[in-house]
């Protein structure tokens, strides 16, 4: 039973990568993936968010994350009209364990996930003085946890928050848009785990990506773009007073 | 003569400084990582070693495999776009080796996580005050989690 | 969360600089600024504050020696630190730091510390006894020749090195200017400004430290002091202060006026969190007050006493306004959320790695190394003399 279980693993080449990769455990574990056929990115459909808490819990276990720190976290934008410019913000414990109920009343309340934008012209590794972070060729920013100094010069000039100084390998550690795993074929552990389909993986490079239909048809923004970072993070309507 | 006698000591001191910048590029060269400067201005070993971190989530493609059933009735359902390991956990273990029984699940908080009640939710999204909704029966008696909707025949 | 007020993403909670970020651009600035003054004996022949020449030069060695250990402190791994001279990143600001330092320490100011004692050293290195004349004897780097052609041209290449040495110090601390100044993320940062700002406060903080120090080694040794000599640095100490909080109100200005869209947030946290630091200490205590002292001895004329208290309370508040200004950009620029929605807190550390006590240690630290140097490299006049007449 077992063996005929592994047998039809094999028949999905993608999960098959993983599977294999899995039980080899070796960092030569992705000899399907080529690098410069991809170029990753991710679509974060605001409608779509219930603010469940399911991808921050996701991403903790699957990267594990420290605790009160965030890969990825979410945001409870409540906006009246009378505080357009100052909307009122929560995100108790990253919205891990998801947010208290809101009252009807006359604003409008919605859900922001944020995680790294994986920017194309990344603040964050312009100023990395060793070459310790980096966009690697498939779009992916990355953090060499084997040569980071820990000087945070990277936290700092990041505009949106995305990176923290690890408490016990005091290194910086960011988001990796799961590589581990969209390197074998799989999708990202927040996207797997997203029970409404809010946040997609999205493969620019790839013609056949739904994404680039949807680009066509909807109203797509990325956060504070006067910073011109090249954010790869797509928010699908997007509320001006996100930041 | 007399001026290079003057100045000796000037290229005495110039020559502590070329010794130290060729022991440095000596020690450089040694000391560079062998990948640094692969791709760029990088380890390109690094992302190999990022790839080959251990995976938790296993994903719907590998549930799918084995328990083709679940899939086939969460199909035409209203969780059909809801992935296994958004309620169960992450399962790669379990997926690795089958013995390894995923743990059980607490519909009670399971199901509020997402159904709850709040202003703050998108409309249309169904919505239940948990405390009021069921006077403390368990979700599954009414709804089956893989096809929740009553007409489906969650109903009792 | 604790300390924290409004909305903070959550990473942004903990600062990643602490107080050793605040003293490493004090530090570095007090070198910067003690050369300056020094060149001015040398570039500028501005003969009266030819007493404090030597002691300038000490003084910046021995703070330029201290400057790179609050940085090595704070780094998550030390040990990796030498990777900034292996593959350093050419698109990053602090890359660039461990060269610009080590030029500026063995190319500018040991070389010509070096030129200039090279005629005591040989001398000592003939009339010191046991261990002392060994250490002369390694610093001669065997050269006993100190004929007056050889020191002549000395003389001529320790111009040329103090020529290079005014831009080398500009650009060691307009580099750490442009560290801070160059994170587009930051508005508090943000500013072509700051590169300039931190050239003249460094001079500013330079200037007071050394006329400090020398008024304060005249009263430890018991000698009188020069009052030409401090008049002239108060003077320059002035002027250079009037350029310095012109460019700061510059800034502030025109952050006023334009009022971005992190002006309600930056704005709140100034007449907040940053009010003693920003407003009473930096502003008032240490940039109003010492001008309006220093300004006041210009014009008025006072007598030696007066003028020497005024000096002393003028440069020590120069020093604290000085490092309140670097903490207000170091720490006040962790202080608010990049959402502009909230502010966190600053919870210094007593006995951490990055705590007070490491801060108080790594400050008082460059006043052992002057006091070893000055034991080693007599700055003093009137003991040159005496090392001549030994010769």
């Amino acid at each position: 039973m077992n063996m005929t279980r592994r047998q039809m693993l094999v028949l999905l080449p993608a999960a098959a990568v993983a599977w294999e990769s899995l039980l080899a455990g070796t960092p030569e574990s992705s000899p399907n993936y080529e690098q410069t056929q991809h170029w990753w990115g991710m679509l974060i459909d605001i409608p779509k968010c219930i603010g469940c808490g399911n991808c921050v819990r996701a991403c903790q276990s699957e990267n594990d994350v420290p605790d009160g720190y965030f890969r990825t976290w979410v945001e409870r934008y409540h906006v009246t009209d009378t505080n357009l410019a100052n909307p009122e913000v929560i995100s108790p414990d990253g919205g891990k364990h998801g947010f208290p109920a809101a009252v009807e009343d006359s604003g409008k309340y919605f859900f922001v996930p944020k995680m790294c934008n994986h920017c194309a012209d990344s603040p964050c590794t312009q100023v990395c003085p060793v070459g310790a972070t980096f966009v690697g060729p498939d779009g992916v920013v990355l953090v060499d946890q084997k040569y980071c100094l820990g000087c945070a010069y990277c936290v700092q000039a990041c505009p949106y928050g995305c990176r923290y100084i690890h408490p016990t390998k005091r290194v910086a550690d960011k988001c990796t848009l799961c590589y581990h795993r969209i390197t074998k074929g799989l999708t990202t552990a927040c996207c797997e785990a997203c029970p409404t389909g809010a946040r997609q993986l999205v493969d620019l490079k790839n013609p056949k990506d739904p994404i680039h239909a949807f680009l066509k048809t909807h109203a797509v923004q990325v956060l504070k773009p006067q910073m011109a970072t090249g954010a790869k993070a797509f928010y699908n309507e997007l509320d001006g007073s996100v930041r | 003569m007399s001026n290079f006698r003057d100045t000796g000591h000037l290229f005495r001191f110039a020559g502590i400084f070329v010794a130290a910048i060729l022991i440095f590029l000596a020690i450089r060269g040694w000391l560079v990582p062998h990948t640094f400067g692969q791709y760029g201005h990088y380890r390109g070993a690094a992302l190999n070693e990022i790839a080959a971190k251990p995976v938790h989530f296993a994903g719907h493609q590998s549930c799918e495999t084995c328990h083709a059933d679940i899939a086939e009735k969460k199909s035409s359902g209203k969780h059909a776009s809801v992935h296994c390991e958004a309620c169960h956990g992450p399962l790669a273990a379990h997926a690795d080796d089958p013995s390894i029984q995923p743990a059980k699940i607490d519909t009670a908080v399971l199901c509020a996580q997402c159904h709850e009640t709040s202003a703050a939710k998108p409309k249309g999204f169904p919505e239940v005050e948990t405390a009021s909704h069921s006077n403390g029966v368990s979700c599954e008696t009414c709804h089956q989690p893989h096809s929740p909707a009553l007409e489906a025949g969650g109903a009792q | 969360m604790q300390g924290v007020n409004g909305f903070m993403y959550p990473n942004e909670v903990q600062l990643q600089w602490s107080v050793l970020i605040v003293l490493y651009p004090f530090i570095t600035g007090l070198v910067a600024g003690a050369f300056i003054l020094a060149s001015l004996v040398r570039i500028f022949h501005v003969e009266a504050v030819r007493p404090t020449y030597r002691l300038a030069m000490l003084t910046a060695l021995a703070f330029l020696l201290v400057a790179p250990l609050p940085l090595q402190l704070h780094l998550g791994h030390p040990e990796r630190s030498y990777e900034m001279y292996l593959t350093p990143h050419r698109t990053s600001a602090m890359a660039m730091f461990g060269f610009v330092y080590l030029w500026y320490l063995m190319a500018v100011l040991v070389a010509e510390i070096w030129l200039d004692y090279r005629r005591d050293i040989v001398i000592m290195s003939q009339s010191a006894t046991d261990w002392k004349r060994w250490i002369y004897r390694v610093m001669t780097l065997g050269s006993s020749n100190i004929s007056p052609r050889a020191l002549e041209i000395d003389d001529r290449v320790g111009w040329l090195i103090t020529l290079v040495g005014i831009p080398s110090a500009f650009l060691l601390h307009g580099y750490v200017g442009f560290i801070f100044g160059s994170i587009k993320a930051n508005p508090w940062w943000s500013s072509p400004l700051m590169p300039v700002v931190f050239i003249f406060s460094a001079m500013v903080s330079g200037i007071a430290a050394v006329m400090l120090l020398y008024m304060l080694s005249a009263r430890l040794r018991k000698e009188p002091i020069d009052m030409r000599c401090v008049d002239t640095i108060a003077r320059y100490l002035f002027y250079i202060f009037i350029i310095d909080f012109s460019l700061e109100m510059l800034d502030l200005v025109h952050r006023i006026y334009e009022a971005d869209e992190s002006f309600r947030s930056l704005d709140f946290m100034v007449h907040t969190r940053l009010y003693f630091s920003q407003i009473i200490l930096q502003i008032f205590a240490g940039t109003l007050a010492p001008v309006v002292l220093l300004g006041l001895a210009q014009v008025v004329k006072l007598p030696e006493l007066a003028r020497k208290r005024i000096y002393g309370i003028a440069g020590s508040l120069t020093l604290i306004g000085i490092f309140a200004m670097r903490w207000n950009v170091v720490i006040g620029g962790q202080l608010f959320s990049k959402s502009f929605l909230g502010y966190t807190t600053y919870k210094m550390g007593l006995i951490t790695r990055e705590g007070l006590l490491m801060a108080m240690l790594l400050s008082l630290l460059p006043l052992f190394f002057l006091w070893v140097l000055a034991k080693l490299l007599p700055p003093w006049y009137q003991e040159q003399d005496a090392i001549t007449a030994a010769g």
